[in-house]
């Protein structure tokens, strides 16, 4: 496969029609769409960012420092709202799914366009429903990102409109899942078989499936607790028969294996980058593809490891666990997959690579620590203290959000066409691994010395942890701010991108950078695999 | 790739892709029900005897025939398509028209129903519902919860076919191009088969 010519149809960044942001906002190009995404999921989590920064100084004095009890909830809240439902569940999916997926499976868009772009009309809905509960008044949520009843009940902030904002995301997200499963099966371009789809696709699809399997219960599961707001049907009220933990049931059968939504793309794009650094084949293709799908599969049964101490039974107890144990076996299998790759391989040191490294080394740390959250007696120790914090900001931002990174570094001379400035990348990403870890390893040890999670204050054998968190969380908001920085000088005054810049065998390095605007001439045949790098 | 994925890439247009689309979406629609049918059947074993008290209080004649009304609905949305793919497009739109009347019957006895309800200070956060057994105030939060949620659907559904019929209309579905008339009248048996699972649950415990 030679590279196509850029035809007459121009890139797909070019002017349209009479341009403008109407020519981008009402695009159904995949590609714009993908766009559109990654500027709106970008700017949230930079306000997530500046969040979780005030929550992290706010603690450097004991007592009130900068903001009150109440303000602090409203803050962990909202920082939760944000990076999960409008930052890390979306963003490598929504962002590098669209843009990608129909080019690299050969195709010239997803399935249905016009349903793409709804569902990105549905993000911004949500992301200006949450948004909005912030400036009207009564204030916004305190009740966590978690919404558990019956505080969420009774609570007197804008719960309501925060529940909204969640349902509304997650039509976005059901649609966007739709149209994914039914892209990858439709298709796919001639010999472009299962076993020869890039790993990245897999671990779409099978994101995709999560999406429309899980998220309609947490939909009806939020619909409830309006309901319950509004009218008062006693559901999870115990005043009125009802039982909260029936929430807690049903928000982890979506929110856990939404864990997976997260990480699996990012799984997906580390899959991509390893090969074509170490220039030779992925170790195990069959393996990291049904990985995916056992992720998938074995995470929706294991919710009941967020409860443990909610009071179910014992027997309940060891299934959950048990099957917690389980999932860290196709978990495993990836990263083994990953290193086994780099043996023997002909390593090039490039940006990317770099930031692969660093998630799967603090994707490790997650991972290992939530066996150790998953085991019963020592969760009963554990529970609801910074353990659990610094467990999940290892596996959500260590893994899903350095995952994002490396993607981004990855695809960004293919998406814009521009090489970024390769040394202050590998600046920022230094100053990002050194700020996440100095932020975010003391949490376990003062998790596990009995700092509970949520609280505005602390007693004072926790203070120097606390400060040499927040330290951290300095280094990290500058490595964030220099790695911004970076790609968005790199929009405007980067050198020109080759079309294969990394020597990638995937179809969409096959296309000129930017992809044209229909991705292909004509709809290629494939004839190798995805991580076949000799051409004859 | 076969010859339907090939006009599917080329021509944009791909009826198994829009099928798997649409029975893709009819999934989320019933673990959308999933969550609420869980919780009715943890209180109905938790409450069993308020439950029976409780439905025993609907009823079942309003209930038989929305049954009725709905079932025979299914069946004019499946004739329309036959009709549609019969090339007769007078009887297309009749029979669109019947199932649009028949779901807003449906609805109309609903209100009646609920207002009987309401009447009786029957409904969530009233006085006389709260002074009940516990399991009889949970019924009714979710007999108005589920067939409130039901009834949105009906109007999601009829809301589809008034577009679909304006498409008839049109000449952009026709007979030789009739998939939105397919899923058109899959998401109404969609709304159908959720209520033949509501019915009996709530109206015919005794």
């Amino acid at each position: 496969m030679s590279d196509y010519a850029a035809g007459a149809q121009g890139n797909y960044l070019q002017k349209e029609g009479r341009g403008g942001i109407l020519s981008w906002i009402f695009s159904t190009d995949h590609k714009r769409i993908g766009i559109l995404y990654l500027v709106a999921i970008l700017s949230l989590f930079l306000v997530g960012v500046t969040l979780g920064f005030f929550m992290r100084l706010e603690l450097i004095t004991r007592g009130p420092t900068i903001m009150a009890a109440n303000t602090y909830n409203s803050l962990f809240t909202l920082h939760g709202v944000i990076m999960l439902f409008l930052f890390i569940i979306p963003v490598t999916p929504s962002v590098f799914g669209n843009f990608l997926l129909p080019i690299m499976i050969g195709a010239k868009d997803v399935a249905f366009p016009r349903l793409n772009l709804l569902s990105w009309w549905f993000y911004m809905a949500g992301a200006f429903l949450a948004i909005l509960t912030l400036l009207i008044a009564n204030g916004p949520a305190d009740t966590g990102w978690t919404f558990y009843a019956p505080y969420s009940i009774r609570t007197g902030t804008n719960v309501t409109l925060a529940l909204s904002a969640v349902v509304v995301l997650g039509f976005s997200s059901i649609l966007t899942g739709i149209n994914f499963v039914t892209t990858v099966h439709r298709l796919r371009a001639p010999g472009m078989t299962w076993m020869r789809l890039p790993l990245f696709v897999w671990a779409v699809y099978a994101t995709a499936w999560i999406q429309i399997l899980a998220t309609p219960i947490l939909g009806v599961n939020l619909m409830l607790v309006v309901a319950e707001r509004l009218l008062g049907i006693g559901i999870f009220d115990p005043a009125k028969g009802g039982d909260p933990i029936l929430y807690q049931h049903l928000f982890w059968i979506y929110s856990h294996p939404a864990v997976y939504i997260m990480i699996l793309p990012a799984m997906g794009a580390i899959s991509e980058i390893v090969p074509v650094f170490a220039r030779r084949t992925i170790f195990g293709y069959k393996a990291v593809a049904y990985s995916s799908i056992g992720i998938a599969a074995v995470g929706s049964l294991v919710w009941g490891h967020h409860m443990f101490v909610s009071g179910f039974s014992y027997t309940a107890g060891v299934y959950f666990s048990l099957f917690t144990f389980f999932v860290a076996i196709p978990s495993a299998i990836k990263v083994y997959n990953w290193v086994g790759s780099l043996y023997k391989g002909s390593l090039e040191a490039a940006t990317p690579l770099l930031y692969a490294f660093a998630f799967i080394f603090l994707f490790s740390i997650g991972g290992l620590t939530g066996l150790i959250l998953g085991a019963l007696s020592l969760n009963i120790h554990l529970h609801d203290t910074y353990f659990v914090v610094a467990h999940f900001h290892y596996v959500k931002f260590g893994g899903a959000g350095f995952g994002f990174f490396a993607a981004l570094h990855y695809w960004f001379p293919k998406m814009f066409g521009r090489m970024y400035n390769t040394k202050l990348a590998n600046v920022a990403l230094l100053l990002l691994f050194i700020g996440f870890n100095t932020l975010f390893f003391p949490l376990f040890v003062l998790g596990f010395q009995g700092m509970p999670r949520r609280y505005y204050d602390y007693l004072p054998q926790f203070t120097n942890g606390q400060l040499i968190s927040i330290v951290g969380s300095w280094i990290l908001v500058a490595g964030v701010i220099l790695m911004v920085g970076n790609l968005i000088h790199a929009l405007f005054k980067g050198k020109k991108a080759q079309a294969n810049q990394w020597g990638g065998a995937t179809l969409e390095w096959q296309v000129p950078s930017p992809p044209p605007k229909e991705n292909f001439e004509e709809i290629p045949e494939v004839k190798y695999g995805p991580y076949h790098f000799k051409r004859d | 790739m076969n010859e339907t994925a090939e006009i599917a890439a080329n021509k944009h247009k791909d009826y198994t892709g829009a099928k798997i689309g649409m029975w893709l979406f009819l999934f989320t629609e019933l673990f959308l029900f999933f969550g609420p049918f869980l919780l009715y059947s943890i209180f109905r074993y938790r409450y069993s005897t308020d439950f029976i008290n409780a439905g025993s209080e609907l009823s079942l004649f309003v209930g038989s025939i929305n049954t009725v009304v709905l079932l025979t609905s299914s069946l004019s949305v499946a004739l329309s398509i036959s009709a549609l793919q019969k090339g007769n497009k007078k009887l297309t739109l009749l029979l669109l028209g019947v199932t649009i009347v028949l779901g807003a019957v449906f609805l109309v006895n609903k209100y009646f129903e609920w207002d009987a309800k309401i009447v009786h200070g029957l409904y969530p956060g009233a006085e006389a519902l709260l002074s009940r057994p516990k399991g009889e105030i949970l019924f009714f939060g979710l007999y108005f919860f589920m067939t409130g949620l039901h009834a949105l659907h009906v109007i999601a559904g009829m809301s589809v076919l008034a577009v679909i019929t304006f498409f008839v209309m049109r000449d952009k579905v026709t007979q030789s191009d009739y998939v939105k008339i397919e899923n058109g009248g899959l998401y109404w048996h969609l709304v159908d088969v959720i209520w033949i699972y509501l019915f009996p649950l709530f109206y015919l415990i005794r």
